[in-house]
Order: C-alpha cells, then sequence, then structure tokens
C-alpha cells in the first residue's frame, strides 16, 4: 500500500514484541496501514490477533518495537511518554469496553478530564464539556455520577468525554461489548453521524454485525494483516433503529 | 494542570474517601497537637526558669560560714560564727575590680504586728547592697542606708505579701509603726513584686531592716557574726575570678594554711542558674524529639494510606493518562492530596495543640508558651511530612503503565 500523503493514521512494518520472562512474543509483526481523514475503519480479529496491540500502538499508549508509525504526517514511535501523552490529550479520543469513568464523579467532571491536562479554564472547560454531552443527547445527566446511568448512557458519557478534545482521530475498543444489542446500535448510530461530520473513526471490535457500520474493515490473524476491504453497503444504525422501532 | 485545577481536584478525590482520608489526617492531627502541646509546656518551663533566676539576682555568689569537726563530729555548714562584718567590709573594699556589691545577711523568723493584724515572717537584716545584690526593686518609698545600719534604727521595708496580710488594701503603709516581735519600725520602703523563687517559696513574704537592728535588737547578739554573704561580680565573665579572689582573701583572713581545710563555702549560683537553664533545655529538647518523632509515625500514615490509594486507583490513573495526563500530572496530583492531608490535619492539630497547651495553663497550672515561629514551623513540618510520605506512592503513580492501568480491575 502506497503511503498517501495527509493520512490520519499511517503504519508500515509496525512491529510489536514483548518479552515475558525468556519468551518473546511477536504480537504484530509487520503491519501497514494507512486511514485517511474522515475514514470509518473497524479492526476485527480473534483474540490473539494483534488487534489489541495495533490499537495500543495507534492509541499512543505504547511504543513499537520496529516500524514507522506516523500520525497526520508526524513520526510517534519514537516519542517521549510525556510527548506521547499529549499526543492522546490533544489528537486522540478513547473510547473503551470497559467505559472506564471516573466512579462518583459526575458526567460532566468526567468529560472535563481531557481538558484538565490541557490548562483549559474552568468556565471554557465546562461550557465545551456540556456542549459535548449535548452532541450525545445527555444534556439533562449531566450531575449523574456513572452508577445513576444506565450502560448505554455511560458509554454515551465516554464518547463526550472523547469529543471533548476535538480530537484528529476517535479510538473505539470493542465499544459495545458490554451493551445490549439495542444500545449497541445506538452508539454505533453516534460513531456514525461523527463520521459523517467528519472525524476518522477506528473501531476494534471481534463482533461482524458491529463492524459492518464502518466504511472499511481489516482483519488481524497471528500479528499480520489478514484482509483490508471497503464496504460498498454498509448498515446504517439509524435505518436499523427505526426499522427496531417500526 | 495548573494548581488550582489540580487542588480541586485533590480535595475531591480526598471527599470521596472521607473515612480514610480523616484517618490518615489522624496520625498528623495527633502529631501537630502533641508538637505544639509539648514545645509550649518545654517553651514555657523555660522561660520560668529564666524569669525566676533572674528574680534572684545575676551573677551571684554566696559565701557561707563553714562546717568544724569537734572531738571528730563535724557540724554542718553554717553552724560556725567565723564569717565577719569585717570579712564583708574587707571584700568590698578589696575585690572592686571584680565584685560588684556584697550584703551581709543575717536572717530570724518574726511575729509582726500592725493594729489588730499579725503575721508571722522571715526577717533579713542586711544593707543597702542587698537590693542590689538581688536586683530587687522598690515599689514604694525608700531603703535604709549606712547612717540606719550603723545606728541600728527602728526602720523596715515590707515584701508585698506582708503588706497584704497587715495593711488593709488602700490604706497608708509608709511611715506606719508596726511592731516586729517587740521592736516598733517604721515602714520606709515596701519592696516591688518578686514573684515564687526557683524553690517555690514566697519571696515577697518578708521584711527587710538594717543588719545591725536585726542583729542587736531582734536577735539580740553583740556578735559580728554573719550568717551569709550574697555577693554579686561584676560581670558573668568576672564570677570565676571573683570567687577565687574572695577565696584567697577569705582564707588569707581566717589565717589558714594552705593545707587546711577552708572555713567558709562559697556557692556559685551563676553556675546553679546555668544547670537549671541546662535542664530545662534538656527537657524541651527531649520533648521536641518525642514530637518529631510523632511527626515521622503520622507521616507514615499518610504514606501508607497514599500507597492504598495508588493501588486502588490504579484505574483512574490509567484513564488519566489515557485522556493526556502526563507522569508528572499524576505524581503532582497524588503528591497534592498527600500534602492537603498533612496540612489541613496540621490545621486541625494545631488549633487542638493551642487549646490543650491553653488548657493546661489553665488547669494544671503549667506555664505554656506558644510562639509564632514555633507554630508556623510545625505546620511547615506538617506540609514537609506530607511531602515526604506521599513522594514515594505518588512517583508509583506517575510510573505505572497506561496499557497496564487500563486493564487493572
Amino acid at each position: 500500500m502506497a503511503p498517501s500523503d495527509g493520512a490520519v493514521v499511517e503504519t508500515r512494518d509496525l512491529e510489536k514484541i514483548y518479552r515475558m520472562g525468556d519468551v518473546e512474543v511477536r504480537a504484530l509483526r509487520g503491519v501497514s496501514l494507512s486511514i485517511g481523514p474522515g475514514e470509518f475503519v473497524a479492526v476485527m480479529g480473534a483474540s490473539g490477533s494483534g488487534k489489541s496491540t495495533f490499537m495500543n500502538l495507534i492509541g499512543c499508549l505504547d511504543r513499537p518495537t520496529r516500524g514507522l508509525y506516523r500520525m497526520t504526517g508526524r513520526d510517534v514511535g519514537k516519542l517521549s511518554r510525556d510527548q506521547l501523552a499529549r499526543v492522546r490529550g490533544e489528537q486522540i479520543g478513547f473510547v473503551f469496553q470497559g467505559f472506564n469513568l471516573l466512579p462518583r464523579t459526575s458526567a460532566l467532571e468526567n468529560v472535563e478530564l481531557p481538558l484538565l491536562y490541557q490548562g483549559v479554564s474552568s468556565r471554557e472547560r465546562h461550557r465545551r464539556a456540556a456542549e459535548a454531552l449535548e452532541r450525545v443527547g445527555l444534556s439533562d445527566r449531566l450531575d449523574h455520577t456513572p452508577a445513576q446511568l444506565s450502560g448505554g448512557q455511560q458509554q454515551r458519557v465516554a464518547i463526550a468525554r472523547a469529543l471533548v478534545n476535538r480530537p484528529t482521530l476517535l479510538l473505539a475498543d470493542e465499544p459495545t461489548g458490554n451493551l445490549d444489542s439495542r444500545t449497541s446500535v445506538e452508539v454505533m448510530a453516534i460513531f456514525q453521524e461523527l463520521n459523517e461530520q467528519g472525524l476518522t473513526v477506528l473501531l476494534v471490535t471481534h463482533e461482524p454485525d458491529i463492524a459492518q457500520h464502518a466504511r472499511r474493515i481489516v482483519t488481524f490473524k497471528d500479528g499480520v494483516l489478514l484482509s483490508d476491504v471497503s464496504l460498498s453497503r454498509r448498515r446504517l444504525a439509524r435505518e436499523e433503529l427505526r426499522e427496531q422501532t417500526a | 494542570m495548573n494548581a488550582a485545577a489540580s487542588l480541586r481536584t485533590a480535595v475531591r478525590a480526598l471527599r470521596k474517601n472521607k473515612l480514610r482520608s480523616l484517618l490518615a489526617m489522624l496520625g498528623i492531627v495527633i502529631a501537630v497537637a502533641a508538637v505544639m502541646a509539648t514545645v509550649s509546656i518545654g517553651q514555657g518551663a523555660q522561660a520560668k526558669v529564666a524569669q525566676q533566676m533572674e528574680s534572684l539576682g545575676s551573677n551571684l555568689l554566696m559565701v557561707l560560714p563553714g562546717s568544724i569537726a569537734m572531738h571528730g563530729v563535724s557540724t554542718g555548714s553554717g553552724a560556725t560564727q567565723n564569717l565577719t562584718r569585717d570579712d564583708a567590709t574587707a571584700i568590698e573594699r578589696e575585690l572592686g575590680s571584680s565584685v560588684a556589691a556584697v550584703a551581709p545577711i543575717n536572717r530570724t523568723g518574726a511575729q509582726v504586728v500592725y493594729g489588730d493584724q499579725n503575721w508571722f515572717t522571715q526577717v533579713q537584716g542586711s544593707t543597702a547592697a542587698f537590693l542590689q545584690v538581688r536586683a530587687w526593686q522598690l515599689a514604694e518609698g525608700e531603703a535604709f542606708g549606712r547612717e540606719e545600719d550603723a545606728s541600728a534604727a527602728k526602720v523596715c521595708v515590707l515584701g508585698q505579701t506582708v503588706v497584704k496580710k497587715l495593711f488593709i488594701p488602700g490604706a497608708p503603709v509608709l511611715g506606719e509603726q508596726i511592731r516586729v516581735k517587740h521592736v516598733p519600725c517604721k515602714v520606709v520602703g515596701i519592696l516591688a513584686t518578686k514573684g515564687q523563687s526557683f524553690g517555690g517559696s514566697d519571696q515577697d513574704d518578708v521584711i527587710l531592716m538594717p543588719w545591725s537592728t536585726v542583729v542587736r535588737r531582734l536577735i539580740g547578739s553583740q556578735a559580728d557574726a554573719v550568717g551569709q554573704m550574697m555577693i554579686s561580680a561584676r560581670s558573668s565573665s568576672s564570677v570565676s575570678d571573683a570567687e577565687r579572689e574572695i577565696t584567697a582573701l577569705l582564707r588569707q583572713r581566717h589565717r589558714l594554711s594552705d593545707q587546711a581545710e577552708p572555713d567558709f563555702q562559697i556557692r556559685n549560683l551563676a553556675e546553679m542558674q546555668n544547670a537549671a537553664k541546662a535542664s530545662t533545655e534538656t527537657i524541651a529538647t527531649l520533648l521536641e524529639a518525642v514530637a518529631a518523632i510523632s511527626l515521622i509515625v503520622g507521616g507514615i500514615g499518610i504514606a501508607n494510606v497514599m500507597l492504598v490509594s495508588v493501588t486502588e486507583r490504579t484505574r483512574e490513573i490509567g484513564i488519566r493518562m489515557a485522556v493526556g495526563g502526563r507522569s508528572r500530572d499524576i505524581l503532582f496530583q497524588f503528591l497534592t492530596e498527600a500534602v492537603l492531608l498533612a496540612s489541613v490535619g496540621g490545621g486541625i492539630g494545631l488549633s487542638l495543640g493551642i487549646g490543650v497547651s491553653k488548657w493546661m495553663a489553665a488547669k494544671g497550672d503549667w506555664p505554656t508558651l506558644l510562639s509564632p515561629a514555633v507554630m508556623l514551623g510545625t505546620l511547615l513540618a506538617a506540609g514537609l511530612a506530607g511531602v515526604v510520605a506521599g513522594f514515594y506512592p505518588a512517583l508509583r503513580a506517575s510510573r505505572l503503565d497506561p496499557i497496564e492501568a487500563l486493564r487493572f480491575e
């Protein structure tokens, strides 16, 4: 695959080797992939296929052993811990399977969290967090703590948190893993809507139904890319929801 | 993250675990309260001793008649009559370079009567030098001089306690006639208040009269023997010179051979004062050491709680890192929590300690002294304990791997 200019994510021969005692685990064995702005890519694969490792590298939570990783043209493979933290804070929004919200903390404060590390003033934090929560349809739940919210609502708070720093890339790691099917579709509807507004989305999932909502599906097996297909007819979550209601 | 935001974050985190925060603080609260209470006692005791020492007079030497052994039986000190007025005069005259004043003193107990009031008190017979040696001011009137001493004049100067016992408050005292034993005396002066002596006796329960009036009229003796002499040296550095010179002079005057035991003894009160001061200082240091140890224990309590907290909040740390928190943000957050615990605990402990110290001062009659410097120092020490105690847990938190931390259950 030719490296394309202006790609949000571009990897070449990306490798990650873990050392567990005397055993070397080659989690990624040379992955080259390019994701352009505005794409919606689903990453699939069985557990142990290397998709989580790939996700961690793309999310700047970890550094590759070998190979190149450029994000919006910048080589992030060799950045320091603190520089990686800065990239995460400014360019990436995370959505996790387990929501990963701070317990006993209101939805508003949870969403404000990324802004706290960017020196945004208190008033501006409030404004932007409330705005992000409104985008995911939770403007009436600002003061609720995670325990007072349903799973779907918690995941929407997490999405709002991922959006609040206006990221270039939204990374979702099994975002529907803890949700029932209807709520899963609701969450996918939000992702599709955000994607239509121009946000680049990278979705890791093992559920084919969920992956069908993306425009492109890449599949991992044993640390290498098995397939990379664009979907001509993807699922549209909004229509599914309409059919279910009807 | 700026300071205000991290402070707010810390407050929020501590509030979420009220009981644990309280327990963590308790150690520091008790430590600081203990520091405040013990240090205030130590300083109070030091101040009291210093004040009592000052009330005794400065650079003091006391000369007492020695003991003699007769037929193998030693008398106690002060039993002999070999210290005389002439000795006192000679010291004053010849040792002027090191000695500032010499007060010969003879004491007797006496019943004093005024109107229908009477009181038993100590009568000190001495010269005008007595006031100088004891650094004692007159509250009213004047002291007697050389003439009154020579003529054994019937005059007296009253201590405050005696005035209180004999006279109705507000009634004229100066010029009144009181009876000391069988001798009518005119009150010419009133001494200023001295308060308790180092030994705890009331120094104001005293009447001062010319030496010869006491010896000739009250005791009824024609001898020139002096009960004791109080001598003040010119300065603290000349005390030991004075001691040496007085010894030499008295040995010469008493015609003692080089081998003979002296028939007098000299007590260096300045040395005793220093010893007393040193012992209170030792006690104060000891108290401070105990207080410091309790601060360390308090700090360990905080470190313990912070370590548990870091483990328990591993996932939170992972989340914070994932959304852009840098290692130093995490470090600073936990450090802030520890320092906050320590400072709030310190503040509570401070008020508690002040309360305890005031209560002890009021209830137990312990002298306590609270200095702002000690309060500030204690608070700073508590804050420092927080930094030291919080650093390792905070460092551990900041070094967590975000992926591992996010996976933590």
